[in-house]
């Protein structure tokens, strides 16, 4: 698991209070662990506090699962 | 008109989590006041405030992972996880567990604050400053509101009937309860709960009511001997916190299923003071007319009163003025009466202190005592009234009467008496 990978799990588990073994690549936000369109918007804001970029709000509404957070932060580091 | 009866209890206060253990401790005479310890008080006046004693749960500390989830505390501010866990101590007390959709629909949710999530409006104004309009969590509005007690507490327990919030300063518990009855009464509800939650002592409100006079600032050194109602050295209130909430209930949809009655609500009273933000009017008359209301309402005498859990906030204006008002309503009975303030044990719990109060005033119907007013040592006028002086007094009480006044001159009175079918 890449650093960004272990980063957003971390946060994932700590704003959603869900069991660490459920936080995998292709769990849903909302569908899987169980967050509500305010918890969306405010684990986008950890993100963005993390990793110290902006995420516009039609990019946070592309990030759907913990892989697609993933995906978009590496992307991000890269760029 | 129906009849509303007292079925459940709960609270926080700064002398522990529940209701037991904190009347234990008022009949023992302990102090909750402290000096303040969580954040910087070296530049404010008033160094000290009775605080909810927070910890695992032993000894009637605080825990507030036992009554809340740790993700939702984040998002709120601490009157609203006081009220949280007062309201399900009071609904576990009563036994009611609503769960057909009857049941859910007649059972309603009446708390207030007085002024909720101050603290977490601080911090909030802060990050904006700090970080900018994009760091402002979601749930910062959520999580401030005063009518998310009720909100939180209805979620929890599937409570879908009234759903209200009352904010009147330090009337607010008063008022809560009192409306609260009234929409039992009116048939709106056949449950309701109601009651008061305050999580007012952090920097931002100690300075606002430093400024406004209002705290006690000789007794930094002592804090257990700072709020000290109706003695010459008064000099303001101690800040509190915490929460009360009761359980109300008609009468017959009590005794149908067998619930235990704490006591009747028979009386409420309110007026306006329409005299100043936050001095109350030197004659007493708003404190004197929502007594007498009360007491209309509950068709008894002003004789008939066994013992008044006074307003008394160890303020130097505001104790004279009730008891004078307390006098002028009782007339040549005021040698028989009892009347104390809770305050110089457990501070003033603004938006709870009416609802915590309201509570003490129930359990001294049941226990047959007055619980004391701590640090009387030199009154300030001469009274015939019992002001129960440093210790608790065991006496007849099968009707209690409990003031509550607030800024903006906003007054109510509740009465509670012994039930009898």
């Amino acid at each position: 698991m890449s650093d960004i990978a272990a980063r957003v799990k971390k946060i994932v588990i700590e704003h959603l209070g869900v069991e660490p073994e459920k936080v995998i690549e292709s769990a849903n936000f909302i569908d899987d662990l169980g967050a509500d369109s305010l918890d969306t918007v405010e684990l986008v804001m950890a993100f963005e506090e993390e990793f110290s970029v902006e995420i516009p709000d039609d990019a946070a509404e592309t990030i759907r699962t913990v892989g697609d957070a993933v995906s978009f932060l590496e992307k991000k580091a890269a760029a | 008109m129906r009849r509303v009866v007292v079925t459940g209890l709960g609270m926080v206060t700064p002398l522990g989590c529940g209701v037991e253990p904190t009347w234990k401790r008022i009949l023992e005479g302990r102090s909750g006041a402290r000096r303040i310890e969580n954040f910087e008080v070296g530049d404010l006046a008033s160094k000290i405030a009775c605080q909810v004693p927070r910890g695992d749960g032993s000894d009637a500390t605080f825990n507030a992972d036992q009554w809340m989830d740790p993700r939702d505390q984040r998002r709120v501010d601490d009157f609203i996880v006081f009220g949280v866990a007062a309201a399900r101590q009071a609904l576990e007390d009563s036994g009611w567990k609503p769960t057909t959709y009857e049941e859910q629909t007649t059972t309603g949710v009446l708390i207030g604050s007085g002024i909720g999530g101050i603290g977490g409006i601080y911090d909030a104004s802060i990050t904006l400053a700090e970080k900018g309009p994009r760091r402002i969590s979601p749930f910062f509005i959520p999580g401030r509101l005063i009518n998310l007690v009720s909100g939180y507490v209805s979620i929890e327990h599937g409570l879908k009937g009234p759903n209200h919030a009352v904010v009147t300063a330090c009337s607010t518990g008063a008022h809560a309860i009192g409306d609260a009855a009234r929409l039992i009464a009116f048939g709106d509800a056949e449950v309701m709960v109601a009651g008061g939650a305050e999580s007012p002592i952090n920097r931002l409100s100690m300075a606002g009511f430093v400024a406004c006079r209002a705290l006690s600032t000789n007794f930094n050194d002592e804090p257990t001997r700072a709020s000290r109602p109706y003695d010459k050295a008064r000099d303001g209130f101690v800040m509190g916190e915490g929460a009360g909430i009761v359980v109300l209930e008609e009468l017959e949809h009590a005794k149908a299923r067998g619930a235990k009655i704490y006591a009747e609500i028979i009386g409420y009273g309110l007026s306006g003071d329409a005299y100043h933000i936050t001095s109350p009017s030197e004659d007493g008359d708003g404190a004197f007319r929502c007594m007498s209301a009360a007491l209309k309402r509950a068709g008894i005498s002003p004789a008939d009163v066994d013992y008044i859990n006074a307003h008394g906030t160890s303020t130097p204006l505001g104790d004279e003025i009730e008891l004078k008002a307390v006098e002028r309503l009782v007339g040549n009975a005021a040698s028989e009466l009892v009347m104390s303030s809770t305050k110089s044990a457990i501070g003033h719990l603004l938006g709870a202190a009416g609802a915590v109060e309201s509570i003490f005033s129930i359990l001294a119907i049941r226990d047959q005592v007055a619980p004391p007013t701590l640090n009387l040592d030199n009154p300030s006028v001469e009274t015939p009234i019992d002001l129960v002086a440093h210790t608790a007094r065991p006496r007849k009480v099968d009707i209690a009467l409990s003031n509550s006044f607030g800024f903006g001159g906003t007054n109510a009175s509740v009465v509670f008496r012994r039930y009898a079918a």
